[in-house]
């Protein structure tokens, strides 16, 4: 049965990316329907750090826009969006990662990031926590951490937004139909259900990604900045085999969230214990008191990895009037206001805020075939 | 340094007490591990102000005097360590027990209700006034009133009075009709007679419910209903609990089905999970004399003396049938579930008040939007209100079990399972 238009566009997925998407659209002024199965997404269990990576020019530039638009919006995100503008302090525990630290410093300046080096001695000054004999480490002084499942809902609340709880079972260009046999159509529909993206487009390329995550009882003023290993960039980003990065971030409430594990070939949330104790060693590595403190709670979370670690973002090459927002990895609650921008460039066909071509979905789906 | 236990009983309240001690003779290596200080569990508490009976003593002793039976104190279990293996925490070092054979005697906890006031200092559980009285909590010409459901209330003010107190009200939800069904029982199980007896105290009023709690900085009064009449006595400490939640979540863990909201148990006391048994209140409520059965039934049953426990089932009966009258005379009333107030707090962890909560489909989206139960008592405390208030069901248990350090997890093996 066919219904008309129910809304100018159709978000599926209400996480983070859905909602940042339909927050961006509802502003232009179009009716948005946001469709949610109420699954467990990986908003409601990642870490919500807010940071600059640079691993690759791509990836800097959306997370480098991304961040300062957080920045920019941070005085209208309400208390319980638990934004701070707290650094990400890039810990090197020998030479070899300090010259990591120190090319990062120069890449990160070139372009415009504030940061600064510092050497072993300053380091235990800033964060009196820290294991003596580290080789130093480099602060990003603009990153910062978001609460993102308060922060999705904020979003969600802007007037033009309606939600509705339903799962979508199949779509078909800009008309998507729901469990109970119903259609609905739209001008345009936007995926963004993260992991489950490949239930309903087997065609794209994501792979979920387990993480496990542990939050401590209150302990204020412990720790200031993110605490993140350098090591990740080489272990935990790059292999492919189980791997664990030491990740320390503070909570307004006082709390220590403690990461980050990456595991691939498991859709299994239960908590697993080898992985929990070998993330925790690496972080008393760096933080030798951890081991003294409660933890209360641990879980998982899986993140929707593509080949490239970068998202897909725009028209499906084949399915006109589906567009893409998936794919974001480790990096959505960072990424979430320049996936929107980007998108919506794309759909009002207006010059984006960046160069849009390597996040778009073809260099994997092929050239468009509606073209 | 790791364990090994031929039997390990989890929690040493009457019930673990119980099949510790039916188990010894056998010679089998048991290993009994609590979260208290001594055995005894909610019932037999000890402290400057306890006067332990001298059957709790007796079983203590001949604890202490097996030679076969180890007892952890202050101990927690923290997360499954792998097959038959749990890892556990005191107050000094974490480590693995490996075991053959497991009863789970977690016993039962109160179930708080939010009302007006209720966090107010001076405000406790019923059950919890009674254990902070045994602790040495002065109560000397206190005025006190104890309100909620169930016989709990009559022991926690037996307790109070003993002490010195004042006690001037305690006030029964259920209805007259109710409770005099179930007084009328009583001469049908002797030994319970002494406890209930206050049944008669002229302070206590059926149909009666707390509806605030009043006062500035700590308690100064309190409001009740009293069969439609509204109430307010001026008192120093109010005492409320409103009946048992069994402790399931470690057998849950462990993979054991559940009978309703207590662990599922055949009649030799064995649960859904080959080698693992269950007895006491973790089964449901039934007070300690049925907890004391049912602990020796499982303690014979795991060392296979099955005679022995068979021999045990009609006392076993005896004690069921007092179990089906006071769970029948206690149930609550469902206007319970409207003495929260907009503003009256849920979570007292993570100050969630109730208009935070009751729009939502269900706990997890309830978290998620206001961290309530996300505090340290992991919604130990509030779950219970929740899931009577709201019908919502408790999340799976998750490792930890319990706050535990940090060091304590690193005990886990961290190699992959092949
Ligand atoms: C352990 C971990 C740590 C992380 N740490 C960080 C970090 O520090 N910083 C950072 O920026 N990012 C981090 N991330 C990544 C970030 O959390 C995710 O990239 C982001 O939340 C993805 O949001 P999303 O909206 O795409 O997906 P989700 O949040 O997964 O939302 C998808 C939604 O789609 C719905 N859905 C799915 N299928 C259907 C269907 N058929 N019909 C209707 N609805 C459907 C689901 O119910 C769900 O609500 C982390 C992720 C994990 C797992
Ligand atoms: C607060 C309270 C007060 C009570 N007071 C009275 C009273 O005065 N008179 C009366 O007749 N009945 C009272 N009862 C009821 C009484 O407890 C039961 O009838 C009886 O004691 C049940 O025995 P049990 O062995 O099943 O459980 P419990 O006596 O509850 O013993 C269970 C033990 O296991 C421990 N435990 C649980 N989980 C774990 C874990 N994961 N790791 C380690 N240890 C664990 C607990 O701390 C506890 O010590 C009270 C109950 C409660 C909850």
């Amino acid at each position: 049965m066919n219904q008309g238009l129910v809304a100018d566009v159709i978000v599926i997925g209400a996480g983070i990316i859905g909602a940042a998407c339909a927050q961006a659209l509802a502003r232009r002024g179009l009716r948005v329907l946001v469709l949610d199965a109420g699954l467990h997404g990986a908003t409601a269990a990642g870490m919500g750090h807010l940071l600059v990576l640079d691993d690759n020019p791509a990836e800097l530039a959306l997370s480098q826009y991304s961040v300062q638009r957080w920045r920019e919006q941070a005085p209208q995100l309400p208390e319980s969006c638990a934004y701070r503008s707290n650094g990400t302090l890039w810990l090197a525990a020998n030479a070899e990662e300090m010259a990591v630290a120190q090319s990062k410093h120069m890449n990160l300046q070139a372009r415009g990031v504030t940061c600064e080096l510092i050497t072993g001695n300053a380091l235990h000054a800033r964060e009196p926590e820290l294991r003596d004999g580290l080789e130093g480490g480099l602060l990003i002084n603009g990153d910062g951490i978001l609460y993102a499942p308060a922060t999705a809902n904020w979003m969600l609340d802007t007037p033009g937004i309606e939600q509705r709880r339903a799962r979508v079972s199949e779509l078909d260009g800009n008309r998507v139909r729901l469990d109970d046999g119903q259609w609905l159509n739209a001008e345009a529909v936007i995926l963004a259900n993260g992991i489950q993206a490949n239930d309903l487009c087997p065609e794209l390329p994501i792979e979920p990604k387990k993480g496990h995550l542990l939050i401590t009882d209150r302990y204020p003023r412990k720790v200031t900045h993110t605490l993140v290993e350098l090591g990740y960039v080489t272990s935990a980003h790059n292999a492919t085999g189980p791997s664990t990065a030491c990740n320390i971030q503070p909570r307004p409430t006082g709390q220590l969230f403690i990461g980050a594990s990456r595991q691939f070939g498991t859709t299994d949330p239960q908590v697993e214990g080898w992985m929990l104790a070998k993330m925790l060693k690496r972080a008393t590595e760096y933080m030798p008191g951890l081991a003294q403190l409660n933890g209360i709670r641990a879980w998982t979370g899986f993140r929707a990895a593509s080949p490239d670690g970068l998202p897909l973002i725009g028209q499906h090459p084949k399915r006109k009037g589906l567009w893409l927002a998936v794919g974001h990895e480790g990096m959505g609650v960072t990424t979430a206001p320049g996936t929107a921008d980007l998108l919506v460039a794309q759909l009002f066909n207006e010059t984006p805020p960046l160069a849009v071509q390597p996040y778009l979905p073809q260099r994997f789906l092929e050239e468009a075939a509606y073209a | 340094m790791n364990e090994y236990a031929d039997l390990l009983i989890i929690g040493a309240g009457p019930a673990g007490m119980s099949a510790a001690l039916a188990a010894a003779s056998s010679g089998a290596r048991i290993v009994v591990l609590d979260d208290n200080p001594l055995p005894g569990g909610q019932i037999w508490r000890d402290g400057p102000q306890a006067s332990l009976p001298d059957q709790a003593r007796q079983m203590r002793e001949r604890l202490q005097a097996n030679s076969n039976i180890r007892h952890h104190a202050g101990t927690r279990v923290i997360a499954l360590a792998g097959a038959k293996q749990l890892l556990v925490e005191d107050a000094d070092r974490g480590w693995l027990i490996g075991y053959d054979k497991l009863i789970l005697c977690t016993g039962a906890r109160e179930l708080l209700l939010p009302f007006p006031g209720w966090t107010l200092p001076g405000v406790t559980g019923a059950g919890g006034l009674q254990a902070l009285i045994k602790g040495g909590l002065p109560v000397q010409d206190e005025r006190v009133v104890i309100a909620g459901s169930g016989p709990l209330l009559l022991a926690s003010a037996a307790t109070a009075k003993h002490n010195g107190a004042q006690v001037l009200r305690i006030a029964e939800q259920a209805s007259a009709v109710a409770v005099a069904g179930f007084a009328l029982q009583l001469p049908r199980w002797p030994g319970k007679l002494v406890q209930s007896f206050s049944l008669f105290d002229r302070h206590y009023r059926t149909g009666s419910h707390v509806v605030a709690a009043l006062g500035n900085d700590r308690l100064e009064a309190v409001r009740l209903r009293h069969r439609g009449k509204i109430v307010e006595l001026a008192c120093d400490r109010l005492a409320c609990g409103f009946g048992l939640i069994p402790n399931t979540q470690l057998g849950q863990a462990l993979g054991c089905a559940l009978d309703g909201s207590a662990l599922a148990v055949d009649a030799w006391q064995t649960t859904s999970h080959t080698d693992h048994y269950a007895a006491g209140e973790c089964t449901g409520f039934g007070g300690s004399e049925l907890a004391l059965v049912e602990g020796a039934i499982a303690g014979h049953v795991a060392v296979g003396n099955t005679a022995a426990a068979r021999n045990l089932w009609p006392r076993r009966a005896r004690w069921q049938g007092f179990a089906k009258a006071l769970n029948s005379a206690f149930g609550l009333d469902p206007q319970l579930k409207s003495l929260a107030q907009p503003d009256t707090l849920v979570c007292r962890c993570e100050d969630v008040p109730y208009s935070a909560l009751s729009g939502h489909v269900g706990w997890r989206e309830a978290k998620l939007a206001s961290r309530c139960g996300m505090g340290a008592c992991q919604g130990r405390v509030c779950g219970g209100a929740l899931q009577y208030l709201f019908d919502w069901q408790p999340t799976a248990p998750r490792p930890p079990f319990n706050p535990a350090r940090i060091e304590t997890l690193m005990c886990l093996d961290d190699t992959p399972p092949v």
